[in-house]
């Protein structure tokens, strides 16, 4: 039994945020300082790994190096504005089909379940044919398809806490409705809600990596590491660092954020944390 | 003085079936009164409807009148959200079956206490702290500073049921509605939360309405017994009369079960000690 507050460590959350965080120093630097302009194309083209260009240059000659620290901010953006509005937009959602009268909650889950069917790139292409191509409207639709996700499952969530006995205890004794939803509600059902949006901030990226990929993302001189991806493709034989430089960034940004998700679960949930 | 009146309760449910059918009783202030049925028979859905509390798609009608000194008459069928709100706590307060859901599993104790003491009582801070302490005294708990911290699944199944009797009594209500209260617990549990929530009351001089399956129990707790089988009322009375000249056949068979079980018991033990 606890007696004292302890601070719960959890080794999974510690080697997330290594990770993670080792992504994010590449980010915050990007602003400060970066090796060579990002549309600086004054190098030669597809150089190997080397001085003066520490990872070799792209086939118009510009610093992989540069290149993929902007990716990095841009990941990390798509990742956080993606959740932002896919995690807001989704827990207003399944919030009120949890509370809502049946025919409300049965017009709610329908209409997720037609968003939820719908493939992000299509909704990509939409809102990128209403807006433009973007990396605002890579994060929107992103975000919507998200939202869908995360609505359907805090439903469930909502739906479970609302019939245990502490919620009806609570009404007897005279609780608000607000002040449920803020005390009991929310807490009951963010260790499972806060390691799916970890887990779809991992999904997020990689989805804006995909849609860059497709030339749907944020366009030139805005580099991301999926369309770093698709330039290097034509040329993976003779300059492979060009691949594997962003590759294995996307790796290390995804399995951080995983990682992270597991090791949320284990500190928000004091049921889980172990008693020694 | 009559602090609850139910007349003609109806309680209906979305597919059409009578869930409570015509109940009737009152209950005075200080009174105790015990609802004896087997599960389905219709006893936890009538305390939800005293409280207005019902699940949504049950239909309630009939009259469930509250006389009580603060808010004075109120109608509880047909009654605002917001009006029940404010007698809910005040008036009625709940203890439920199984401590581990009744209380919120990411809480600890001392803020799920202190909750209805802060919003009844206003208190704050040191006073607020120290109101929680007096709260798990009041119920037996040993120890209480260190139970306050901790959250509920760290605790005995009899402790989180001492704790849910110190959240329902914190408002200090004019009546304790107790669902099952030592169904979920072991024999010895059991018979310690019973004497502790029937002297709780006596010092209070609360009314109970106390909800069990099992006759042994009630006749222990309450003054009056309403025996309910499928919804209606079948039998009501004193305990003594009741439990020794039972007149409707179902309550016959729950008196004789009983004793059976008791010199069923009672040979086992015999047939034990030399």
């Amino acid at each position: 039994m606890t007696t004292r507050r302890r601070v719960p460590r959890s080794a999974t959350l510690i080697a997330g945020c290594v990770l993670a965080g080792l992504v994010l120093a590449v980010a915050v630097l990007s602003f400060f300082w970066l090796p060579y302009a990002p549309d600086d194309t004054s190098g030669d083209r597809l150089m190997p790994p080397g001085l003066p260009h520490l990872l070799g240059t792209d086939k118009l000659g510009r610093d992989l190096l540069t290149q993929l620290m902007i990716g990095a901010r841009v990941a990390l953006e798509a990742g956080a504005g993606s959740v932002l509005i896919g995690g807001l937009l989704g827990l207003a959602g399944g919030l009120a089909a949890g509370f809502a009268t049946r025919w409300l909650d049965d017009t709610i889950s329908a209409l997720l379940d037609i968003l939820i069917a719908f493939p992000t790139v299509l909704l990509a292409m939409l809102v990128t044919a209403a807006r433009e191509a973007s990396l605002g409207s890579a994060v929107i639709a992103i975000g919507l398809a998200m939202s869908a996700i995360v609505a359907r499952l805090t439903r469930v969530l909502v739906k479970r806490v609302l019939g245990q006995d502490f919620i009806t205890a609570s009404r007897t004794s005279g609780t608000s409705w607000p002040r449920i939803i803020l005390e009991h509600v929310l807490p009951n059902i963010w260790p499972t809600l806060s390691v799916n949006l970890a887990l779809q901030f991992g999904l997020a990226v990689l989805a804006e990596a995909s849609l860059s990929y497709l030339g749907l993302g944020a366009p030139p001189p805005n580099a991301s590491w999926g369309r770093m991806l698709q330039e290097a493709q034509a040329s993976v034989f003779i300059a492979p660092a060009g691949v594997i430089a962003p590759g294995v960034l996307l790796v290390v940004l995804v399995v951080g954020v995983n990682l992270i998700a597991d090791g949320v679960r284990d500190v928000a949930d004091p049921t889980r944390r172990r008693t020694r | 003085m009559t602090l609850l009146a139910v007349a003609g309760l109806h309680v209906r449910s979305p597919e059409g079936r009578d869930l409570v059918s015509d109940v009737s009783f009152t209950l005075d202030a200080g009174e105790r009164l015990g609802l004896i049925g087997e599960s389905g028979s219709g006893k936890s859905m009538t305390a939800l409807a005293i409280m207005g509390l019902t699940p949504p798609g049950m239909t309630v009608s009939g009259s469930v009148v509250f006389d009580a000194p603060g808010p004075g008459r109120t109608e509880v069928v047909g009654a605002a959200e917001r009006r029940l709100t404010s007698l809910r706590g005040r008036v009625t307060s709940v203890v439920f079956q199984e401590p581990l859901t009744a209380l919120d599993p990411l809480m600890r104790v001392g803020r799920q206490v202190a909750e209805p003491l802060r919003r009844r009582r206003g208190l704050r801070g040191r006073a607020l702290d120290a109101a929680v302490t007096a709260a798990l005294e009041e119920v037996r708990l040993a120890d209480p500073e260190r139970i306050a911290r901790a959250y509920p699944h760290e605790i005995s199944g009899g402790q989180r049921q001492r704790v849910a009797i110190a959240m329902a009594l914190a408002c200090d209500p004019a009546l304790l509605i107790a669902d099952e209260p030592t169904t979920a617990l072991d024999v010895t549990v059991q018979a310690d939360v019973l004497t502790l929530l029937d002297g709780l009351v006596k010092e209070r001089g609360m009314a109970l309405l106390f909800i069990s399956h099992d006759l042994a129990v009630v006749s222990r707790i309450a003054e009056r017994v309403i025996v309910l089988k499928n919804g209606t009322a079948v039998e009501s009375g004193s305990v003594d009369e009741v439990v020794n000249a039972p007149r409707h056949p179902y309550t016959r068979d729950l008196v004789g079960s009983a004793r059976r079980l008791d010199s069923v018991l009672d040979s086992l033990l015999d047939g034990r000690t030399p």
